[in-house]
């Protein structure tokens, strides 16, 4: 009886955390003028609409940029980190680790300040620069942990084994240390370009007039009201956000499988 | 150079820049806005560097402040108690159940992938004038005027619930996964109903994934801008909203930085009595 009773629960649950998804993409296929209930008819007007929409795209041209930009300095910083901290034994490792997750201990809003108050103080005022020093520094802990979480199951003997086969360390760190990573590499690179996609808080302090991503573009669309574009910029996301990471899991597995590992 | 501290020093050179990043990034800009909420805005030009306790004299004393931050504490309290209440039964469900744990916790987990702008404005599709909800009550003739659900109080802890849930599932889960199902069995075994076996044994060993989940859920709850500015009215106004006030707004940067140093601090203070009690560890699972 307990056990139904608990059944039930995680449904509502599910269904709680889905149905408002649902309902975003159920609507942006919406015939219907004003794009709200009751629905008329299936159609794919908003998604021509929103390709035909140059700020969105202009949002999405920038999002992606920042998002590569972001993770790949993110993963080098968070992978050379994780390698430090998993594979040597260094005094004050508590300490070290404490401070690589600070980002996500300190609120955001907070973070937001200090980075655009000091930069700006630097002389280096709202810009893409500073967006991109904002999503660098708010991404790496995530990578971090992703990363050293990886790295704990790769076996440290294959390394010795080419060092002792006469490889050097460099030899030995790109043509066996860097391929058993790259799981870990590619996991951490996910997470962070994800992150730094879907981020609005930290962005609507740092980005320069003119300049909008993608969450800060759906932003100032709502102030306005809600339109069935919305919700077809929001299936969009979804089926990206969402396909990303399985598709980034899919080859991970398969580079894995590929390593032998 | 020997080889050992040649070994030694590789360690330092690959945390460089990332210690090196989260120095410039982090640390040292926390400590500039510390100085800065000394400073004094002026009417013209540049702010007045100096050591003037005007910003925290204006902070910790007005009442428009205060009441912003208690509602702020409050509106976090609710959806931290909100989500555990909500996400207890359903990490317990996921750690017990026979079939595949992972694929129902990535279906959990999935929403968390889905843009945090996106989630909070669905709500709008659900609850609004024209939303799912008022076109279904009045379609079966509950009512005949569409009613306004949105913008209260109410409407921004079910976005911020929505928002966090994910996180609580998470850690209460990777609590609950490393308990010994053995234990609930040797008590049921000496004679505990399963629920006194869940009250006595299972709970008190998950308490620290439920503490960390807390933690992280009244943190981002505190912390939060765009879910008041969606789902609330102009009295929902949470802490981050006056930050974003004071210092995009109105530009008076040196105030903006006491209060956002405010938050920080009390914040701060939760996060440091968890870590006091329970270490950082435990959160550190959670996240990974």
């Amino acid at each position: 009886m307990g056990w139904s009773l608990i059944r039930t629960y995680t449904i509502l649950v599910y269904l709680f955390m889905f149905l408002p998804i649902v309902v975003v993409v159920l609507l942006s296929f919406n015939a219907n003028q004003f794009g709200s209930f009751p629905m008329t008819g299936l159609s794919t007007r908003w998604f021509e609409a929103l390709w035909n929409n140059d700020a969105i795209l202009r949002a999405f041209r920038t999002s992606i940029v920042l998002g590569l930009m972001t993770a790949t300095i993110s993963t080098v910083l968070g992978v050379l980190a994780s390698l430090a901290l998993v594979r040597y034994k260094i005094p004050g490792r508590n300490l070290i680790t404490t401070l690589l997750i600070a980002p996500i201990l300190v609120p955001e809003v907070v973070l937001a300040v200090a980075l655009l108050l000091f930069l700006n103080f630097l002389n280096i005022g709202k810009s893409f620069t500073l967006l991109l020093a904002g999503h660098v520094i708010f991404t790496l802990p995530f990578v971090i942990l992703v990363v050293q979480a990886r790295l704990v199951s790769i076996r440290r003997d294959v390394e010795e084994a080419a060092l002792s086969l006469g490889a050097s360390p460099m030899q030995t760190f790109f043509s066996v240390t860097l391929p058993l990573l790259m799981p870990a590499v590619a996991a951490g690179g996910l997470f962070a370009f994800t992150i730094s996609f879907d981020d609005i808080t930290g962005t609507l302090f740092w980005k320069p007039g003119g300049i909008e991503t993608v969450p800060t573009q759906i932003f100032s669309m709502l102030r306005n009201s809600i339109s069935p574009e919305i919700n077809a910029l929001g299936t969009v996301i979804i089926v990206l956000t969402v396909g990303l990471p399985l598709i980034g899991v899919a080859v991970a597995r398969i580079l894995a499988r590929r390593s032998g590992v | 150079m020997s080889i050992e501290q040649r070994e030694a020093r590789q360690p330092w050179i690959l945390l460089t820049p990332a210690l090196t990043a989260i120095s410039l990034l982090l640390i040292v800009p926390l400590m500039f806005i510390v100085v800065y909420s000394f400073w004094l805005k002026s009417a013209v030009g540049a702010d007045t560097p100096g050591f003037y306790l005007d910003n925290w004299t204006e902070v910790l004393t007005d009442r428009f402040y205060r009441d912003i931050l208690l509602n702020t504490l409050k509106i976090a309290a609710i959806t931290t108690v909100a989500c555990a209440l909500l996400g207890y039964p359903a990490a317990y469900f996921i750690s017990r159940s026979k079939g595949n744990k992972m694929i129902l916790l990535l279906l959990l987990m999935l929403p968390f992938w889905i843009s945090y702008i996106i989630r909070t404005m669905s709500w709008i599709n659900i609850l609004g004038v024209s939303g799912a909800l008022n076109s279904a009550m009045i379609h079966v003739g509950l009512i005949d005027e569409p009613i306004q659900m949105l913008y209260n109080q109410t409407t921004v802890i079910l976005g911020l619930v929505h928002f966090l849930l994910p996180f609580m599932v998470l850690n209460i889960f990777v609590s609950l996964d490393g308990i010994d199902t053995n234990l609930e069995d040797a008590a049921s075994s000496l004679g505990a109903t399963r629920w006194q076996g869940f009250l006595q044994v299972t709970l008190p060993l998950s308490l620290p994934g439920l503490a960390a989940g807390g933690l992280l859920c009244f943190v981002l709850a505190a912390g939060t801008y765009i879910t008041p500015v969606i789902l609330g009215g102009p009295p929902d106004a949470m802490f981050a909203n006056l930050v974003y006030e004071a210092i995009i707004r109105q530009l008076n940067w040196p105030l903006g930085s006491a209060l956002s140093l405010l938050l920080l601090i009390v914040l701060g203070v939760l996060v440091l009595i968890y870590n006091r009690y329970l270490g950082m560890a435990q959160l550190a699972k959670g996240l990974g």
